[in-house]
């Protein structure tokens, strides 16, 4: 393994892996005096983030420190890229400065896969238009295996945006690839076409598709990527596939309400459901530090890095 | 390239056996013995073993140290991979738990324990590790077999038995707790 791009390409073996690591690397820092581990000293993470991010930027950097790398961050609004520098040239100087691994977000899909050509470090996908966010999965499968005590036979329904969201066809990879049975539930407008071959179940009432679920995948509803009519109101969407507490009650007692943030309260999760004790929505976050140690510690120490 | 002896030696330890089941008994009685006397008694004392055997022996040592005084000497395991100093050159490793008995090592007397003593870069890593988990009083090191050929300043406090080697040879320690028998085996090297 030398790149992190999609949860896709990744080998079950290779996923589960990457969590057993993610445990080992929680169970390592947690209650200790220096929260911190000596693998990747003197190593160089480059994070380059195309598009505003604070979650997986911080847990990347959070990440990357925890095990003693050195973390140099290009945002786009405040780097030569807004003077017009093409993802090549920037890729090269990165190139010249030694990045042994570039994380890399981007609105447009395959721009980390370019990225590799360019480069002789790890490249690690932190989300590239609506095509992958592997981490993201990753993390979701994590906190799922830790909260469920498994993924293989576990139901999930995911929720809402599925058409604009690389979250949703990360996990849809990853958690199928694992054993779980995937739903997709959301209005057809945002539904992506062509899916038939997807590993999935869809459904269009959020009811339904609640009972007997073990997880439910909320997503945020990306109005930034929205330029069309995709559902008449706010007030309707949030009627018809927000999870409110009269949904919540129709999960099974012990399934768990997740959401990759950041969240509109009031939109797609109403806000007693996201401080309720189901929701894992800060457990993510924290897990989101675990899994990416995890594969940086795979990616930079496996003997394949130059 | 792995010689054919221990190829052999993989699946049926035909090596050169130099420490047989009682041997290593009465090394760690020996062992257990200096420890109290050294220590006068072992207060505020732990041992740590460092995986993958030398947990087995630090859990060994403690029960002998039950047995012959009474005395609870608390025993947990240190991994050290992520401090290695090889991770840029090898292939992946994975992780072993790190465990270490209430309290924690501050203060306390931390007695690691391995296998084999060797380049001593092991020992340097346990010794980075236990200074990121908390300030001991003092750090000493136990070791079943001194091979010789360090690479760093580095001595142990308690050595089961010293073993002249070469360095294309490798000492393996077989434990029953992993291997189904106890045997310190000597394998690879020319014939002597």
């Amino acid at each position: 393994m030398r790149h992190l791009l999609t949860t896709k390409e990744l080998t079950r073996e290779e996923a589960e892996l990457i969590l057993d690591l993610s445990g080992q690397m929680a169970d390592a820092v947690t209650g200790r005096e220096v929260p911190k581990l000596p693998a990747l000293r003197g190593r160089t993470v480059v994070n380059l983030f195309y598009e505003d991010s604070t979650r997986t930027r911080t847990s990347f950097e959070t990440a990357a420190k925890r095990l003693s790398a050195d973390v140099v961050n290009f945002a786009a609004k405040t780097s030569s890229i807004n003077k017009g520098e093409s993802l090549r040239d920037t890729a090269l100087t990165l190139q010249a400065m030694g990045a042994d691994a570039v994380v890399i977000r981007h609105p447009a899909a395959g721009a980390p896969q370019r990225l590799t050509e360019w480069l002789d470090g790890a490249v690690l996908n932190a989300g590239d238009g609506t095509h992958a966010h592997p981490t993201q999965a990753l993390l979701d499968a994590y906190t799922m295996k830790r909260r469920l005590g498994g993924i293989e036979g576990r139901t999930v329904a995911i929720v809402g945006d599925i058409l604009h969201s690389r979250v949703a066809r990360s996990n849809i990879w990853l958690l199928s690839k694992l054993g779980a049975n995937v739903r997709l539930v959301g209005p057809p407008t945002l539904l992506p076409k062509g899916i038939d071959d997807w590993p999935v179940e869809i459904g269009y009432d959020l009811d339904a598709s609640l009972k007997g679920a073990d997880a439910v995948m909320m997503l945020r509803v990306q109005r930034e990527r929205q330029n069309a009519a995709f559902f008449p109101t706010a007030n309707e969407y949030a009627r018809l596939y927000g999870l409110d507490e009269r949904r919540l009650a129709l999960l099974p007692d012990h399934a768990i309400v997740m959401h990759p943030g950041p969240m509109n309260r009031g939109m797609e999760i109403a806000a007693t459901v996201a401080d309720s004790p189901r929701a894992t929505i800060t457990e993510q976050v924290t897990n989101g530090v675990w899994v990416r140690m995890a594969v940086l510690y795979l990616l930079l120490t496996n003997g394949e890095a130059r | 390239m792995v010689s054919p002896a221990l190829r052999q030696h993989e699946d049926d330890p035909s090596g050169k056996h130099i420490l047989a089941v009682d041997d290593i008994g009465r090394i760690l009685d020996r062992i257990a013995h200096q420890i109290l006397e050294k220590t006068k008694g072992a207060p505020d004392t732990m041992l740590l073993g460092i995986p993958t055997r030398g947990v087995a022996l630090a859990g060994r040592l403690a029960e002998r140290i039950r047995r012959f005084a009474d005395i609870d000497v608390p025993a947990g395991t240190l991994d050290i991979t992520l401090y290695r100093d090889d991770l840029r050159r090898n292939a992946l490793r994975a992780l072993g738990p790190t465990e270490l008995p209430a309290g924690g090592v501050d203060d306390q007397r931390v007695i690691l324990v391995d296998d084999v003593l060797y380049s001593g870069r092991t020992v340097r890593a346990a010794l980075n590790a236990v200074h990121d988990l908390g300030r001991p009083a003092s750090v000493q090191l136990a070791i079943l077999v001194d091979r010789g050929h360090r690479e760093l300043p580095i001595r142990a406090d308690y050595v089961g038995k010293n073993i002249p080697t070469a360095r294309d040879e490798n000492v393996a320690v077989r434990l029953t707790e992993y291997d189904g028998f106890d045997a310190v085996v000597l394998t690879g090297g020319r014939e002597r």
